[in-house]
């Protein structure tokens, strides 16, 4: 999108590979050693590391169980279980095609990695730097009836493609009276917060999204999850949007089946059942409520239903207002800006159908209404802290 | 005229080498991908001691020594081709494609057809029957000829100008009426506004408002088709207005990029509604943007449907057999009003109308050169008018008399299946109807 984008990804890669060394120690390969050294050399001065602290993780990742149904697992993290998506999808549908910025030698977030060696240059390609070309070119592949996985190199950077995804792909099959249609469309994209992304390298987008009929959006919380999502959204009969959070794409390890398999969109998952509040996030942020939970157990002895929505759009109601039926509490989290985000679309759904359960005003703990800042992101993410607070006055109201 | 001589060498230079830069440009990124991936760490070119050609990656040039820009050639642009003069006479035998008769009776009966639905229709918008129309006068020769052109699987995207395509294609005239009627038999379920067909049928992508949004779009198809590698081609049309869209940039760059067996086809008519092409750009037109992009351009006249018909006939074939993309630029002069919501004369003289109407017509010039063949004369004229209408007045009145679809048709196809969220808000206009129904215009609607 903008010309520093594809230096500014990469020394941002870079970035990555350095806070994330700090946490795990998983990644191998060229960036990773490169990310070490800087590293290395962050480490021998105080400045550094000042600005180390910075790079904190506000979440601990808890890897799922093992899942048993699907078959052997192996240890994978998110870039490589979306690589492993791509692969069996490339591998089982002969007209499948993934291209984008920068795609051919693996991606800046390595997703793509070995895909264009196994598969062809035909089917694994880079496109020119031009997001709302890269969507209506996918559209039109998909309008064909071949497989289309489009790459926008940061949810931030989807933008120009504004109106290929929302006046084209979602309109596509509804206009044409169901004699076309790009449901064959998967346009996936890096999203959310870093740590040091600042405006352009930290956006969640998906409430632009969601007002907008004819389009799925998914986002998913772990490697396995992932994975099954993403081969759901490429299956899919309609054109989808699926938002990876890039700070779990080196963070966040767990066993991953090798083989494919399918998580169903337009429906939630309860990771924790609870009897006092139901917590209700997405991506990332699903792991910051499984701490507040724990604190919310530990320090005020009140029970918390944790869910992991998993589908923005069309969204599992359903799952949502059952939990709230039950528990008369709703606190709801995300990390894009509080207004017109799509916690109010559930706010305001619960409100309609839970009204006599409710116990306590739906509480909506957010990014606050600014651009996404540099040096101020510790305290622009609705962080743990945040989010037990509103737990506490939920609790006492 | 020293700087001219300057651009026409560049061009020549320029023009030779298009194809053997693309064709070193491909080796050089196929022989990094190899690179990649043995030694992803230190991707270097070999570098040959040639001190005094330049080596920069992103361009093959010379140098030059002395300080000149480059200057567009306005003035005198890229050539308009024709086979016909205005009074239907071949100019240079060797470039008269000789269709046989009734081949060149088919374009003329489509055209004259395509031109006696738009009077219909457009009266029946004056009149309120319909909602919106929009007129394809002084273009029917682009859109016939170059249809004629195409192989009926190849795949047509279209802006919404180009009725006279599907018109050749066969599509029946109550199709089109039953789609600006909104009615029961419209394929497209009367949710778009008029003039936006599509025919899955007739490999004609639906129509769209949004202008441009279908050339990148057409690209990707022409990619797809080119990998099923069952010798089909996309062709796709916009206005010399949509071409300004950022959209128009990313089809073409990537149609070239991506080795596209394309044609892309700009029906230049000179007005994007009231804009006229000297602020739409300043540039030599359209076909001049298509050698920037590594494409191989041509400037055609538009009401010659023959030098239309050749253009598109070459660009298809050199497409499918090189894939690579094509530019069609096409100079009418849009006749009609921009649509029925619009009075061009608020912006335009009604002489500079008249000239185009009554002096360079795509229909009357193929007019004089049946009727210089012997094969046309004025009763078969006055025949096939009264014929042509006839039928047009049928299909519409058969079309106003249809009810429009079932209101349900409001809630299927956003998702190939009904999420519940829509499925619950289908209920809920179902029972709103059963309790305030005599407020809505169900009499017109489908049970």
């Amino acid at each position: 999108m903008c010309a520093t984008m594809a230096v500014s990804s990469r020394l941002f890669f870079n970035g990555m590979s350095l806070f994330n060394n700090s946490i795990t120690y998983i990644n191998r390969g060229l960036y990773s050693t490169l990310g070490k050294v800087l590293f290395r050399v962050s480490l021998a001065s105080d400045v550094h590391n000042i600005s180390q602290k910075r790079h904190a993780a506000h979440f601990s990742f808890h890897p799922d169980p093992t899942p048993t149904q699907y078959g052997p697992t192996q240890k994978m993290n998110l870039f490589q279980s979306i690589t492993s998506a791509l692969d069996d999808s490339l591998a089982r549908d002969p007209t499948a095609v993934i291209f984008g910025e920068d795609v051919a030698f693996g991606g800046v977030f390595r997703c793509t990695v070995g895909l264009r060696d196994k598969y062809g240059k035909d089917r694994v390609f880079n496109t020119p730097l031009c997001e709302q070309g890269i969507v209506g070119f996918g559209i039109g592949v998909a309008t064909t009836g071949a497989t289309a996985i489009a790459e926008i190199q940061f949810a931030d950077y989807i933008f120009p493609a504004f109106d290929q995804i929302v006046n084209e792909a979602a309109k596509y099959r509804y206009r044409s009276g169901n004699q076309f249609d790009c449901g064959s469309l998967t346009v996936r994209a890096p999203w959310g917060c870093v740590g040091h992304g600042a405006l352009y390298h930290s956006q969640s987008p998906e409430s632009f999204f969601v007002h907008c009929p004819g389009i799925k959006v998914v986002i998913p919380r772990s490697p396995i999850q992932a994975k099954g999502l993403l081969l759901a959204c490429i299956e899919d009969k309609n054109p989808c949007i699926f938002f990876e959070p890039k700070i779990l794409y080196r963070a966040a390890v767990e066993q991953v089946p090798i083989e494919p398999f399918i998580i169903p969109l337009s429906q939630a998952e309860v990771l924790q059942e609870g009897s006092d509040v139901t917590l209700v996030a997405w991506g990332t942020q699903v792991h910051v409520m499984k701490e507040v939970a724990n604190m919310a157990q530990e320090k005020l002895g009140v029970s918390c239903e944790l869910i992991d929505l998993k589908t923005i759009l069309p969204w599992d109601t359903e799952t949502v207002c059952k939990s709230v039926a039950k528990t008369g509490r709703l606190l709801i989290s995300h990390e894009a800006p509080i207004t017109g985000g799509f916690a109010a679309e559930i706010s305001t759904v619960v409100q309609e159908e839970c009204f006599l359960n409710l116990e306590a005003p739906i509480a909506r703990v957010c990014g606050y209404d600014t651009p996404f800042p540099h040096i101020f992101e510790p305290f622009y993410i609705p962080d743990k802290w945040k989010c037990f607070d509103a737990v506490r006055k939920m609790i006492n109201f | 005229m020293a700087s001219a001589g300057v651009i026409k060498r560049l061009c020549r230079v320029y023009f030779s080498n298009v194809y053997k830069i693309h064709r070193k440009a491909f080796n050089i990124r196929v022989a990094r991908r190899s690179f990649a991936v043995n030694h992803a760490a230190c991707q270097q070119q070999e570098f040959t001691s040639l001190d005094e050609k330049p080596q920069f990656p992103g361009a093959s040039a010379e140098f030059v020594d002395k300080l000149e820009f480059i200057q567009p050639n306005v003035i005198s642009g890229i050539p308009v081709y024709r086979v016909m003069d205005r009074q239907g006479n071949i100019l240079n035998q060797s470039e008269d494609p000789q269709l046989p008769k009734e081949e060149v009776l088919k374009f003329y009966k489509n055209m004259t057809l395509l031109n006696t639905m738009d009077r219909i229709l457009y009266e029946s918008q004056r009149q309120g029957r319909i909602s919106f129309y929009m007129t394809n006068y002084g273009e029917e020769g682009t859109h016939l000829g170059s249809a004629a052109a195409l192989e009926p699987s190849d795949l047509v995207f279209g802006q919404y100008r180009e009725a006279g395509v599907l018109m050749y294609r066969g599509y029946p005239l109550d199709q089109f009426m039953a789609q600006c009627y909104g009615n029961a038999s419209d394929a497209g379920k009367g949710r778009q506004m008029p003039v936006h067909y599509g025919s899955k049928d007739h490999n004609f992508v639906t129509i769209s408002s949004p202008l441009a949004t279908q050339i990148p779009q057409a690209a990707g198809a022409a990619y797809a088709l080119k990998r099923e590698n069952n010798n089909r081609a996309v062709i796709c049309y916009f206005g010399e207005g949509a071409a300004s869209e950022g959209d128009a940039h990313a089809g073409f760059n990537f149609a070239a990029t991506l080795e596209c067996p394309i044609i892309f086809f700009c029906r230049n008519n000179g007005y994007a509604i009231s804009t006229p092409t000297s602020e739409q750009y300043r540039g030599d037109g359209i076909a001049a943007r298509g050698p920037g992009y590594g494409i191989l351009s041509i400037r055609v006249d538009g009401n010659d449907v023959f030098a239309v018909y050749n253009a598109t006939k070459e660009a298809r074939r050199r497409a499918v057999a090189e894939n690579q993309p094509f530019l069609i630029e096409a100079m009418t002069y849009r006749i009609g009003h921009h649509s029925t919501s619009d009075d061009s004369s608020a912006y335009r003289s009604v002489d500079e109308v008249n000239y185009w109407d009554k002096q360079d017509h795509p229909i009357s010039r193929l007019r004089h050169y049946m009727t210089n063949k012997g094969w046309w004369d004025t009763e078969q004229e006055k025949a096939w008018r009264k014929k042509s209408r006839i039928r047009v007045m049928e299909a519409f009145e058969q079309a106003e008399r249809k009810l429009k679809p079932n209101p349900d048709y409001i809630f299927s196809d956003v998702y190939m299946e009904m999420p519940p969220h829509i499925k619950k808000q289908q209920e809920s206009l179902q029972r709103h109807l059963k309790i305030y129904g005599e407020h809505y215009p169900l009499d017109h609607f489908e049970k």
